[in-house]
């Protein structure tokens, strides 16, 4: 299996590991998903995101590929800043969804650990015409993600030199971390603030226990792909290969907003994208939550009357809010907000309402 | 990791407990099963008056992650549930032999109870899984 460069650690510090599409990855420590979740809304968590794809573009083409290649107007983008973003198909399905951020003189892309190789096959095989280099960082970095409402006062006391809470939201940058060259990018997936860390690999483990220490007064804890899984179900943040995949369009998943222009380039999968524009959605993403107790879980059916409308997508019971909710493609004249669902759970339902997405919204965010 | 073993309750292979208060027999599930399971989220309990058959589901318990089955360790009739779990089901995890037990069965064959572990057996059963 494949491992991080925190891999170690984890198995020294009472982590309970899990194979997370082919890595083995940390899905809990000793205090557990309930209490990691908990810290995260409450104080910060540290996670192991080193599994995640990175790959840095730059040549004097990178920004032209890029408005070719993924759904954002990134011309809109002055350096420093970061957005969200989704590699689309010809037929407007969703490769991946990504996370882009312009630096001086070159562009970093954040991609899904278990699409990682895809995306980097796919970027290449549409690089062709233009000058633009693309340079896979997995081996140099180590990618951590530091997150809740005391992140930026936990990594302000390794950065003595840096103005953190003045970096503001979603943006990129430079900074010395306990004596370490680090980018800090503040972005996350928690619907906390918060920052994630491209680190020198060799520094990985090192900066990772700093930032621990650092955070020990904050009551900062190591957190599990558990808290990581509940914090962005609850705050409505898609996850690929459940929200959306290549058979899933951006218009259904309600992703247009969040990651799509459709004026100011022509990218891949535009042209479909526009088309299904004009027609009515045949399915969409709804939030839902139950109004029998039970835990709606990916893939499970539901039912409108009795008849099958759809499947949940991502289902749990959310800690912040003490419900159990999903979200789940639906047939469109299903999906009002108050609408009555059924779930069906084993060999019974459980009646549902649609609700209005998020589920939790954090007080801390922006 | 050390699992609590609770003397004077009887113990399943699949990791249920049962304890016996004259005819009938309080269920719950052990501290190692708790654990492994992780942060409980649901117990579907099964209604008063359903029979149960020793070593077949009779329940879900859902935790974080996953669903998963508990047997009945012995054969009865449920005659209450922890009604408390409906609300607080984390109650299994902080305390899996007192406050969270799951259900209570009028017991149909008091001599399955003999054929359990007793709390030494069930401490030397957990070794060998090698925890």
């Amino acid at each position: 299996m494949l491992q991080t460069r925190l891999h170690d650690w984890h198995r020294a510090h009472g982590a309970r590991m899990v194979d997370f599409g082919g890595w083995d990855m940390p899905v809990q420590y000793e205090a557990g998903p309930r209490e990691e979740h908990q810290r995260v809304r409450e104080a910060a968590g540290l996670f192991d995101i080193d599994h995640m794809g990175r790959v840095e573009l730059s040549g004097p083409d990178a920004e032209a590929f890029l408005q070719h290649v993924q759904t954002w107007d990134v011309s809109r983008m002055a350096p420093g800043r970061a957005h969200y973003s989704l590699l689309l198909n010809e037929s407007g399905g969703v490769v991946d969804d990504i996370f882009i951020y312009r630096r001086e003189g070159s562009w970093l892309l954040i991609i899904n650990a278990a699409n990682a190789p895809k995306d980097v096959a796919w970027l290449s095989s549409h690089a062709r015409g233009f000058s633009v280099h693309l340079r896979d960082l997995r081996d140099e970095t180590c990618l951590v993600a530091l997150q809740g409402p005391a992140a930026c006062e936990v990594l302000q006391g390794l950065a003595p030199g840096s103005d953190l809470a003045g970096m503001g939201f979603h943006r990129v940058a430079e900074h010395d971390v306990a004596r370490a060259r680090v980018t800090l990018c503040t972005t996350g997936y928690t619907g906390e603030p918060g920052f994630e860390l491209l680190m020198p690999a060799a520094e990985g483990v090192r900066l990772w226990e700093a930032i621990l220490a650092a955070g020990a007064a904050r009551r900062l804890l190591p957190c599990g792909l558990a808290a990581r899984d509940s914090l962005r179900a609850e705050v409505c943040f898609p996850l690929y290969g459940n929200e959306m995949d290549e058979s899933t369009d951006p218009l259904s998943a309600g992703l247009m907003h969040a990651a799509v222009r459709l004026e100011g380039h022509d990218f891949i999968g535009r042209r479909a994208l526009a088309a299904l524009a004009l027609k009515p959605l045949e399915r969409i993403l709804v939030g839902f939550e139950m109004t029998e107790p039970g835990v709606p879980r990916h893939g499970y059916r539901i039912r409108k009357d009795g008849a099958e409308i759809g499947a949940v997508t991502t289902g749990l019971f959310s800690p912040s809010t003490g419900k159990y909710v999903g979200m789940g493609y639906v047939k469109a004249e299903h999906s009002a907000v108050g609408t009555a669902l059924e779930i069906v759970i084993r060999d019974s339902t459980k009646g549902a309402r649609v609700v209005q997405r998020p589920f939790y919204s954090s007080p801390n965010w922006r | 990791m050390d699992s609590k073993v609770e003397p004077g309750v009887r113990y399943s292979k699949t990791h249920e407990w049962v304890r016996v208060e004259g005819a009938e027999a309080v269920v719950g599930i052990s501290d190692y099963a708790q654990h492994k399971l992780s942060d409980i989220v649901f117990v579907d309990l099964p209604a008063a008056g359903r029979e149960l058959k020793a070593g077949t589901a009779c329940m879900v318990i859902e935790s974080v992650k996953a669903a998963e089955e508990v047997f009945a360790p012995v054969s009865g009739t449920v005659s209450a549930r922890n009604e408390a779990l409906v609300k607080n089901p984390e109650i299994v995890n902080t305390d899996p032999f007192g406050k969270g037990w799951l259900v209570r069965v009028k017991l149909a064959s008091p001599v399955e109870v003999d054929a359990l572990m007793d709390a030494a057996a069930y401490t030397s059963y957990l070794a060998t899984l090698g925890e």
